[in-house]
């Protein structure tokens, strides 16, 4: 249980993590690393404090700052860092120092077996193949048994087979450990993949905390919805609220849609909609008066995704359809948009 | 020919570069990685051999000791090379610790290693090519330093011999500034 409140170098911040992964997501620039920095003690914040379990690491008010070394955090540095120097057996006996050699020995022994390293382990960094470094990082952080595991995201140069490497070994450590983990990242898939819980960050600040479905459905203001990547997002104004009928009426720029009754909301309200690409319904339009929540529009194009077609409308209305789909129809010129009433959001 | 000056000036030399390792290094140490106040301060004193004439370096330190005149001695002589060795020494050894990526040091640290042991076993090895061509820089500096006074001292009469051993102290000069340079070019491969 890792509970930080940090201040520092434009970022403001103040959470809990517990057992199981907690992903920092957010952009580049939002603090992620910072906020890992200031956990390791790499860093040293401004104010605030950070506690460990029932260890504090870090108080500003009582200026007591732990070294990195007396922390017990195994940090995977963005750069990993493996020592370019040594074999990967030495890379990992060098946090056992203080073992007796025997225990050090069993430890590194059952390290290179549990993360498959036995024949790589007498080469040097540079002369393994990246899966096997990644690995040997792992390893050399959870060696020394912290309390927390730091994760950082490489910002680029990792391909697909190596992020695939990357997504195993985080899921065995949350399996086999059970130990907290703060993984920082920029992909939403890899929150979702593997997070319990993510912390959405934008500019140092916290935006939002939640398990990532929750946060995805529910965003809680539009900007923590464009850093979602939350395509349809449009200015609305709520004109017509009937809690008895769970009804709402909401007017959009050119057309007005039907929802369930949204709580908390004033008749007269200017809220944001927000739509998921995926919860629209598509289909041709034959030229008959569209129905209640069906908006008839042209396609302007259609994007061809890893696992679906994404089809943007005039009016920046995106949506995506599976490709068997979209192959029966793709000759459409008009379509016919609807908008199920539970798939509306407002924020 | 005798060649007992260069000898002697190697011997010396050698001495009076071992005797400005320990001092170059944690300097050179203290001035790449640390902030504190007055670390400027520090850094221009360090340098100030470099840029002061030694006649007036000399001047200062032996009216500071009150032995002026001194009577020439070998010890005195390493003891002032040791000065005039140590901020070129200091300087190209920074610069190599410098060089060492933050990242492995913060990695150590993040696996319970104490500074010493960082310096020790992280930076050294990583910086160790570096390291060398400053102490070899240093040799160089120090041997033609040496050079010249021993000839002074043992071999002023003969011209010939005088500048052959001149040509030799050179040659002895370049080849452990390039044997330096070569080391310092000739990275590993990260």
């Amino acid at each position: 249980m890792i509970q930080a409140r940090v201040a520092a170098l434009g970022l403001e911040v103040e959470f809990q993590a517990a057992a199981g992964i907690t992903a920092l997501f957010g952009p580049a620039g939002a603090g992620k690393t910072l906020i890992l920095d200031a956990i390791a003690g790499l860093l040293t914040p401004r104010a605030g404090r950070i506690i460990l379990d029932d260890e504090i690491l870090f108080d500003g008010a009582s200026r007591l700052n732990r070294p990195p070394r007396l922390r017990h955090c195994g940090y995977v540095a963005r750069h990993w860092a493996l020592f370019p120097h040594m074999s990967l057996r030495d890379n990992l006996q060098f946090p056992l120092t203080h073992l007796a050699r025997l225990e050090r020995r069993r430890r590194v022994k059952e390290m290179l077996e549990r993360f498959s390293l036995h024949e790589a382990a007498p080469r040097r960094p540079h002369a393994v193949s990246p899966a096997e470094r990644l690995r040997c990082v792992f390893a050399r952080a959870l060696i020394g048994e912290p309390k927390l595991l730091l994760v950082d995201e490489p910002s680029s140069g990792m391909d697909i087979a190596l992020r695939a490497e990357w997504h195993t070994i985080l899921r065995r450590v949350r399996e086999e450990t059970g130990l907290p983990v703060l993984l920082s990242t920029r992909d939403l898939e890899t929150c979702f993949e593997l997070a319990n819980n993510m912390l959405l960050l934008n500019a140092g600040r916290l935006l939002q905390t939640g398990p990532p479905r929750k946060v995805l459905d529910q965003p809680a203001s539009v900007q923590a919805a464009r850093l979602l990547g939350i395509r349809n997002l449009f200015p609305a104004e709520i004109v017509a609220l009937d809690p008895g009928r769970n009804t709402s009426r909401l007017r959009l720029e050119a057309f007005e849609l039907t929802g369930h009754y949204f709580p908390g909301r004033l008749l007269g309200d200017r809220v944001w909609l927000c739509v998921q690409p995926g919860e629209l319904r598509v289909g041709p339009h034959d030229g008959s008066k569209p129905q209640s929540n069906q908006v008839a529009l042209r396609l302007e194009r259609a994007l061809e995704m890893p696992r679906s077609v994404r089809l943007e409308f005039a009016g920046a209305i995106v949506a995506d359809i599976a490709r068997p789909d979209f192959e029966l129809q793709k000759d459409n010129k008009e379509w016919l948009v609807e908008f199920p009433p539970r798939a509306l959001r407002v924020l | 020919m005798s060649l007992d000056p260069l000898w002697l000036s190697l011997r010396y030399a050698g001495l009076a570069t071992l005797l400005s390792i320990p001092p170059g290094m944690l300097l050179a140490y203290i001035l790449a990685r640390r902030e504190f106040p007055g670390r400027d301060l520090l850094d221009a004193a360090a340098n100030l051999p470099l840029v002061l004439p030694p006649a007036v370096l000399i001047y200062y330190l032996l009216s500071a000791l009150r032995r002026w005149p001194v009577a020439f001695s070998w010890d005195w002589a390493v003891a002032l090379s040791t000065i005039y060795t140590l901020p070129l020494l200091m300087r190209m050894s920074r610069a190599s610790l410098a060089a060492v990526d933050h990242s492995f040091e913060n990695a150590a640290r993040c696996l319970g290693a104490s500074e010493l042991r960082v310096f020790w076993w992280i930076t050294t090895p990583l910086a160790w090519r570096g390291l060398l061509a400053a102490m070899l820089a240093g040799l160089a500096r120090a041997v033609a330093d040496f050079g010249l006074t021993a000839i002074v001292i043992i071999n002023s009469k003969d011209t010939a011999q005088t500048f052959a051993l001149l040509l030799l102290i050179g040659v002895a000069v370049l080849a452990a500034l390039y044997a330096g340079n070569r080391l310092q070019r000739g990275r590993a491969p990260a």
